[in-house]
This record gives structure tokens, C-alpha cells and sequence, in this order.
């Protein structure tokens, strides 16, 4: 970045615009404005009224303004209330969701993340005999396609008796994926190997100097890693959808599918639908927004996922 | 804990002392290394093997298996040999599944990479705010279901704001996500909605391990961005484009959730992709051997995707340096 503001030409660029930058800049705009714009159209249509929507459907600012929208997502209206708003009788049993999404988000996030870094530890800097082969196979894992896994994992889950349970849709990405394991050995590699030879001379073992040096060393990597991890597992729809049968294992994107099918015959309840659709995404805009610099800056190494 | 418990003791100054006084210390060491760790390692690799045997290893071995059975789940499965790849090809809404699925990965990929250049190249030549890049990253936060939902709206034939701009401007409306021959291009580009700003940033960042001096050079040299972006930005950025290349292709040929909500594999079977019809002949029919068989040609055939594609861009070698 600096680089950029620190060479000459940029001066003369600035002093008289060229058609191509005017252009290039132009071509960004659209970018930014074909990206943003369905998240205003989320709001405008959640704070509408059926009703108006389908009278004023161009309108940009939203018609009618109610929270009716947001009072059937979240179940606060009587079915009467919801019918006559032009919604669906049942709403979403939205806390339950929330909770339950939260819940097997963090389960794996925090369990595969560190699981896949104690062993990324263990093939970056440990020595153990066949350590390299291992390596190769979780690698050759990576070739394996989520598809391919998903039916046979379900057999298994069910087979343990864990269908329609928050452990079932957790188990199978809680210890490792691949990736995971293969980005932080990247990460441990390119860590001198001084600063852990000097820990370990002051006496601390390898546990102690995972912890204590390797971890806080590494905090950047992983925490992209476990926001993407996080944001992956929250937005998941077809593993859930296999596994949860009932509102106990339910999560948020299989509840949103189930209200936009139980949509009345007379038409789509718009103004709820996306009232729904902002309350699912909001937690994720919102952890996004809390770590957006350093992960829209890491996200390079983190490559391919 | 035990096994936690042993293994500080081989620490330098321990070891020196109980080694052998004739090794010099170089080979000490090394004996030290190989395997000293051996029980440490086992505990630190344990969670992970599990989980990678258990839940990738046998079920990758367990699927190609079931595929040679007829399996619903109730009672065990029962060894049919080839039969289900048999009715694979004679299944003509299997073959129509696939070539939805191929028509599918080609609009989207096709026009997903383009635009993710463009934008990654945007990003680099023209601004390097964190901001702008926060923003280009902002759809992939929303899930798959939440972005069919919305485009479902935007689309809408009749209430839809991109059906009205299109009447403004003077055509007609379109049923984007209802007409046989939109469907499909719809729901590509809806995904690339979702994912083009990830791609982006995935090539943003290799576009910043090109040096910024050729650059320089060039413009020294007399050339526009046009030429650098040709003769320097595209050869040095191909190893971490093909890369890019046959991990979005193989994400693109499991599309499932935005049908899921939008289109549910209609109308006449237009958007019955791949992993829809093998998730109805699973779950709707209970045909688990059948729906396994499916899986395994999917996977014939991403693998063979994978290794032309690493072939023809030569993923693994640099021009850098």
C-alpha cells in the first residue's frame, strides 16, 4: 500500500484523469452497487406490507413501513394476525434456530480448529516416524469432494443413533477437515524455528511451547480460519437438511427453506420471507464486521478452500 | 495424560547427559528428533486421525461399496453387483441430471472467473482500500439459501425490482426462475453473485506476490494496462488461476441449495442437477445403492475434470523467477 503512495507517476495520473481510469473507476462502481444493492432490497421489502408490495413494486423506500415482517419471522403474531398480513400460519420457532445454529457453529468451529492445529503442530515440527505418509493421506483427503461423504456419513450418524440431534450434524467436520490441517502446517512452517528452540531451552516441553509460542504466534491465521469455518458450518443447508428432522435440530438455513415452502397459495409472504432471510444473516454480518480488516487482508493465504 | 506427562523430560540438557559420551552431539541430536516425539505426536495427531477415519476415509470406502447394493436404510444391504450402474445409464433423467449440472458449471465458472479477475485486478490497479474489499466480500457471508430466497424476490415475474427495471426500460418481463431455458443461467448467475467476491480475493492475493517493479518496468517501457495486463498480470498469475480454477469447479458441480429453494429441479426437470436427483432418489425413494452409484460417476468424473485441468494449466509450475 505504501508502495503505491510513495512512487511518482501516481501524481501525474491524479493531475489529469485518463478516460481508461475514469472508465475503470465506473466499472468498480457498478461492482459495488450490483453487490450492495439486494442487502437494501432485504430491508426495504422487510420493513414493507404485503399488500403494498404488490401495489408499489418498484418503489424504491419501503411501502407501507410496519415491523409485521420481522413479528412473524421471529413467531410474535397470532396465526390470525400473521393470515390476514398475508403470511403463513406457523412462524419460525426463530430463537430455537438461532440458538441451535449458534450452537453447532461453535462446536465445530472451535473443535476442528484446534484439533486440525494440534496436528498441524505435530506435522510441522514434531518427529515421528511416518509422518510424511500420514501427511500425504490427510492431503489425498482433500481430493475427496464434501458430495461424495455426505450419504455414507449420514448411514454412520444414523447408525449411532445420532439423526435429528445437534451432535449428529456436528460430528462428522468437529475433528478435521484437510484444509484445515494443510493451512496451519503452512503457517507453522514459516515460523522460526529459534523462537521455539529458545523456549524449549528455557526448559518448557513441546505441550507447553505449543501453547504458550505456537498458538499466540499463529493467532492471525487462526482466527480466518475459524471465522470461515464459522461462517461455513452457520451457512450449510445440505448436511443439516439430511440430519435434522424436528425443531430440536434444527438450524437456521433449514428452518428459513421450510417457511419459504410453507408460503400460502394466494402468494409469497415477501415482507416476512425477508425479514427471516436479514435475521439469519445478521450474526454473520455482524462477526464479519467486527474482524473485517484482518481477514479481507489474510484471506490470500487462507487460498483456496 | 500419562503419555502428556512423559515427554517433557527429553529436553536438551536431559538428553545430553544419558546420550551415549562417544556420539558427537550432531548425531545425538538427530537420534533425539527421529523419535523422541514418536508418543507426542500420536497424541497430537489422534483427534484429527479420528475424525479423518471415521468420518472421510470409511465412508469414501463405504460409499463405492453401497454402491454395488440395494440399500434403503431398514434392511441391510443386499449385493447387486452392477445393477445400479446398469440403470445409471439407462436412466435418461440421470443423463439429463448431468448435462443440466455440466450446462450449469459452465455458465457459472465461465462467467464467475472472468468477473473475479476483473474485480482482483480492479482491486490491485486501482485501489487497495480494505473497505472496498470488505465490501466485494459481503454476499459470501449471506448462505446459499438466503441468496436463492432473495433472488427468488428480485426475480419474481411479476412483483420483482428486476423484472420492473426490465419493463422500464421497455422489454418484458421475464420468468427467469419459471422458463426451462432461464432457469438454469439464472441460478448460475445468482451463485455468481454469492461467490465472485471470494474468487476475487483469492486472486487479489495472488496478484500481490507479483512484484511491483515490473509494473514500473513496463510503464517505463511505454505500455498501457491493457498490454501489462496480458503480457504480465495474466502469465504470472496462471499457477494460483488454476488453482482457483479446480476448486471453484468442483464447489460449482455440487450445487444443490440454491435449487433447493428456488426451483426444486422444475420446471420439467430443466434445473434437476446432479446432487438434486441423488438426494430425492436417497431421500425421497429410499434407493440409498442407487443414489451411492450416482456419487461414485460424480466422482469418476471430477477427478477426471481435476487432473485435465492440472494438466492443461500446469497448476503446479511458476513462471515467477
Amino acid at each position: 500500500m505504501a508502495a503505491v503512495a510513495t512512487t511518482t507517476p501516481p501524481v501525474r495520473v491524479r493531475r489529469r484523469p485518463s478516460v481508461g481510469r475514469i472508465a475503470a473507476w465506473t466499472v468498480m462502481g457498478a461492482i459495488v452497487l450490483v453487490t450492495l444493492l439486494p442487502f437494501y432490497w432485504i430491508l426495504r421489502t422487510a420493513l414493507s406490507a404485503n399488500p403494498a408490495l404488490a401495489a408499489h413494486p418498484g418503489d424504491p423506500l419501503p411501502v407501507d413501513f410496519t415491523l409485521g415482517g420481522f413479528e412473524r419471522a421471529l413467531g410474535l403474531q397470532s396465526t390470525a394476525e400473521a393470515i390476514a398480513q398475508g403470511g403463513a400460519g406457523g412462524g419460525l420457532k426463530f430463537w430455537r434456530y438461532l440458538l441451535n445454529s449458534v450452537f453447532v457453529s461453535t462446536l465445530i468451529t472451535v473443535c476442528q480448529v484446534f484439533f486440525s492445529a494440534m496436528a498441524a503442530y505435530a506435522f510441522a515440527r514434531l518427529r515421528w516416524r511416518g509422518r510424511d505418509k500420514v501427511f500425504a493421506l490427510f492431503l489425498a483427503g482433500l481430493m475427496v469432494p464434501s458430495i461424495f461423504t455426505l450419504l455414507p456419513n449420514f448411514v454412520l450418524i444414523k447408525q449411532l443413533g445420532l439423526v435429528d440431534s445437534l451432535l449428529g450434524i456436528a460430528l462428522p467436520t468437529m475433528f478435521m477437515t484437510p484444509f484445515a490441517v494443510f493451512f496451519l502446517r503452512q503457517f507453522f512452517m514459516n515460523i522460526p524455528r529459534e523462537v521455539e528452540e529458545a523456549a524449549l531451552l528455557d526448559g518448557a516441553g513441546k505441550i507447553r511451547v505449543f501453547f504458550k509460542v505456537m498458538l499466540p504466534m499463529a493467532s492471525t491465521p487462526i482466527l480466518t480460519l475459524g471465522v470461515l469455518t464459522y461462517i461455513t458450518s452457520w451457512n450449510d443447508y445440505f448436511w443439516p437438511l439430511m440430519v435434522s428432522y424436528s425443531d430440536s435440530s434444527r438450524v437456521l438455513t433449514v428452518a428459513l427453506a421450510i417457511f419459504r415452502a410453507q408460503t400460502p397459495q394466494s402468494g409469497y409472504d415477501w415482507s416476512g420471507l425477508m425479514a427471516a432471510t436479514l435475521i439469519a444473516a445478521l450474526p454473520m454480518l455482524v462477526l464479519f464486521a467486527c474482524f473485517a480488516r484482518r481477514i479481507v487482508s489474510s484471506i490470500g493465504f487462507t487460498g483456496i478452500k | 495424560m500419562t503419555i502428556a506427562s512423559s515427554s517433557p523430560p527429553p529436553s536438551l540438557p536431559l538428553r545430553g547427559a544419558e546420550g551415549a559420551p562417544t556420539t558427537p552431539t550432531a548425531r545425538g541430536a538427530r537420534t533425539r528428533e527421529d523419535g523422541g516425539d514418536g508418543r507426542l505426536a500420536a497424541l497430537f495427531v489422534a483427534p484429527a486421525m479420528l475424525g479423518f477415519l471415521v468420518f472421510l476415509l470409511w465412508p469414501t470406502l463405504r460409499g463405492i461399496y453401497l454402491s454395488f447394493t440395494r440399500y434403503n436404510l431398514l434392511t441391510p444391504a443386499e449385493w447387486v453387483g452392477l445393477d445400479n450402474y446398469v440403470r445409471m445409464v439407462n436412466d435418461p433423467i440421470f443423463w439429463n441430471s448431468l448435462w443440466v449440472t455440466v450446462e450449469y458449471v459452465v455458465i457459472n465458472i465461465g462467467v464467475q472467473t472472468v468477473a473475479a479477475l476483473a474485480i482482483a485486478v480492479l482491486l490491485q490497479r486501482l485501489s487497495q482500500s480494505a473497505v472496498l474489499r470488505g465490501i466485494v466480500l459481503a454476499p459470501y457471508l449471506l448462505s446459499n439459501v438466503v441468496a436463492g430466497i432473495v433472488f427468488l424476490w428480485i426475480l419474481d415475474t411479476q412483483l420483482g425490482i428486476g423484472n420492473e427495471i426490465i419493463g422500464a426500460l421497455g422489454f418484458d418481463h421475464i420468468p427467469f426462475l419459471a422458463d426451462e431455458h432461464w432457469a438454469i443461467p439464472t441460478i448460475a448467475l445468482i451463485n455468481v453473485w454469492r461467490h465472485v467476491g471470494y474468487t476475487a480475493l483469492l486472486l487479489f492475493a495472488g496478484l500481490q506476490a507479483i512484484p511491483n517493479d515490473m509494473y514500473e518496468a513496463a510503464k517505463v517501457d511505454g505500455a498501457g494496462e491493457w498490454r501489462m495486463f496480458w503480457r504480465i498480470t495474466l502469465p504470472l498469475l496462471r499457477p494460483v488461476l488454476a488453482v482457483v480454477l479446480i476448486m471453484t469447479v468442483i464447489g460449482s458441480f455440487q450445487v444443490f441449495d440454491t435449487v433447493a429453494v428456488t426451483t426444486q429441479g422444475g420446471p420439467a426437470n430443466a434445473t434437476n442437477v446432479l446432487q438434486f436427483y441423488l438426494y430425492g432418489a436417497a431421500f425421497g425413494r429410499f434407493q440409498f445403492g442407487y443414489a451411492s452409484a450416482m456419487s461414485v460417476a460424480l466422482l469418476v468424473v471430477l477427478t477426471a475434470i481435476t487432473i485435465i485441468q492440472y494438466r492443461l494449466t500446469r497448476a503446479g509450475r511458476t513462471d515467477l523467477g
